[in-house]
């Protein structure tokens, strides 16, 4: 599903690889979490999946693209494969919850009869099946976040990538979204979810791949968040 | 692609920046009013010179005495003039015109200001030969060999005055398309202001659609179209502009010379012609304007 062999990133502007030798691979259906102190190349890592940027060496595979030789106008069909949510939700203020969700479908053309029956779908899904007329900010941050993950999931990705979905949520709050990344991980859908939070990462007992400053210093089956190496 | 996202899209991108929506338009329109002017100046210098051609004389003016004495050219020096003109090589055709033939031209041309033809008396036309050239281009064969012979009071070539005309038509046009070339500049910058303006409004916008995989149609699209729209309702509003401007000003001015097909006016027709060019400019300038601008500034 995702593979990187030996992948280094470099950024124009700086000086240290943010990513130096990586290779890891990820299977359909696995619950990964990706670790390490901020500046450890966490980012970085989802990005490069996203084709948000390329490697400065190795190559990158995810689903049945060559990331590394992809043509530019192929990009938008990797993109439709993978649900991204972020630490700050990325919802668009003016619209309603069902529409921010709807406008994920909108704009890649899905025609509006499959927009009207799958929105309520994953809104219920989410558990938001009350609140889908109202705005972003009539929401609480726990809810917002799972507004982002509606609409990350309603085009059923083959998986999800997650960086620091509970950055900005209390414990129980992130408890929840947790709960909520397990059920879909139980669709069969692959997540990667990059945080620096011990305690989740404690509780759930997946599979814990560790960056320290761009390099992979540890890959658990079944792993806490620990003292690093 | 579907058109109503699209287009809501696009609605809402231009009220959005209404200020610079309004100012793009205001520019737009100037921009080809100015164009289309320059264009219709030059149809409408087209129509008179058809108006003109073979038409180009030199005018051989007589003396007072002559004007006066001999109205049939039946004597010397007139006759000898007559026949000297039919002789030379570079003449095509010689007609007489004596000073009543004169007045009565006279009266023809200014029918349209009957108090300048009761002022006028025929005594004051003098009668002249009216050349018409093998070479319309080569008058200064017939104004050196004429001017100063006995009977010659002055010779005029009419090429010169009908070159004055065009000229000034001709630096008239040309400043027009400079102004316009100008303001189109301020239209241009205007446009790729708003492109990039619109497109930093809508940067989470654009920043999701790229993340669930929107193509580079469905993200740049409604910028695209925000501009060449635009750039229409500019050109339809320079349209209206040029009519008005025929309507309320140029059939006034021009009202007499065209009664007397001096010039050509300016129709309705040509105006209609010149337009579908105004819009193929705007739709094109908009559209080139605002795809590099997004090539340039916008991430994809
Ligand atoms: N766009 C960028 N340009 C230059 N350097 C960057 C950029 N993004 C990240 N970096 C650098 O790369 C390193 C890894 O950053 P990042 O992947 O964001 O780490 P994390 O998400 O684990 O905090 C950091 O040193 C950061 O400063
Ligand atoms: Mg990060």
């Amino acid at each position: 599903m995702i593979r990187l062999e030996q992948v280094s990133k470099v950024y124009k502007t700086s000086t240290r690889p943010a990513l130096e030798n990586v290779s890891v691979q990820v299977d359909k259906g696995e619950f990964v979490f990706l670790i390490g102190a901020s500046g450890s190349g966490k980012s970085t890592f989802l990005r490069l999946l996203l084709r948000e940027e390329v490697p400065s060496k190795g190559r990158v595979y995810v689903a049945n693209f060559d990331l590394t030789r992809m043509a530019r106008r192929r990009v938008p069909r990797l993109r439709q494969s993978i649900g991204c949510v972020f630490q700050d939700f990325r919802l668009l203020a003016n619209k309603t919850v069902a529409e921010n969700v709807a406008f994920a479908l909108e704009v890649i053309g899905k025609p509006r009869h499959t927009i009207r029956k799958v929105v309520p779908e994953v809104l219920e899904l989410v558990g938001l099946e009350g609140k889908a007329g109202r705005m972003p900010h009539e929401l609480s941050g726990g809810e917002q976040q799972r507004v982002a993950i509606a609409r990350a999931f309603v085009n059923r990705p083959l998986m999800l990538l997650a960086d620091e979905p509970t950055g900005n949520l209390d414990p129980d709050t992130s408890q929840d979204i947790m709960l909520l990344l397990e059920r879909i991980n139980r669709t069969g859908t692959t997540v990667l979810m990059a945080t620096h939070d011990h305690s989740i990462v404690d509780s759930m007992r997946r599979r814990v791949v560790e960056l320290d400053l761009g390099r992979v210093v540890r890959d658990d089956a079944r792993g806490v968040y620990g003292v690093g190496r | 692609m579907r058109a109503s996202f699209v287009f809501s899209e696009v609605v809402t991108g231009l009220r959005r920046n209404i200020t610079m929506t309004i100012a793009m338009i205001i520019t737009t329109a100037i921009s080809l009013a100015l164009l289309g002017g320059g264009l219709l100046v030059v149809r409408m210098i087209d129509k008179t010179k058809t108006l003109y051609q073979d038409k180009v004389e030199v005018s051989v003016f007589l003396t007072n005495d002559i004007s006066a004495s001999d109205s049939g050219c039946v004597n010397d020096p007139c006759k000898g003039l007559q026949a000297a003109l039919r002789a030379d090589p570079a003449v095509e055709e010689v007609a007489y015109e004596n000073r009543q033939a004169s007045f009565e031209r006279f009266k023809r041309i200014f029918e349209a200001q009957p108090e300048l033809v009761k002022l006028t008396r025929p005594e004051s036309l003098p009668a002249s030969f009216r050349v018409r050239l093998k070479d319309p281009d080569r008058p200064e064969v017939i104004t050196q060999a004429y001017s100063g012979k006995p009977g010659v009071d002055n010779v005029v070539d009419q090429s010169e005055f009908l070159d004055r005309f065009f000229n000034a038509l001709n630096g008239f046009r040309n400043m027009t398309f400079a102004i316009a070339l100008f303001m189109a500049v301020a239209a241009l910058l205007l446009i790729s202001n708003t492109v990039q303006l619109s497109a930093f409004t809508r940067r989470t916008e654009v920043g999701i659609m790229r993340l669930v995989g929107a193509t580079r149609w469905y993200t740049q699209l409604p910028f695209l179209l925000e501009a060449m729209v635009t750039g229409l309702i500019g050109a339809l509003l320079a349209i209206g502009l040029l009519v008005l401007l025929k309507m309320s000003f140029l059939d006034d001015v021009l009202a007499d010379p065209i009664k007397a097909n001096v010039v050509r006016s300016v129709d309705g027709i040509d105006i209609l012609l010149v337009s579908p060019w105004l819009m193929l400019v705007a739709l094109g300038i908009s559209a080139v304007t605002g795809y590099v601008t997004l090539r340039l500034y916008v991430r994809t």
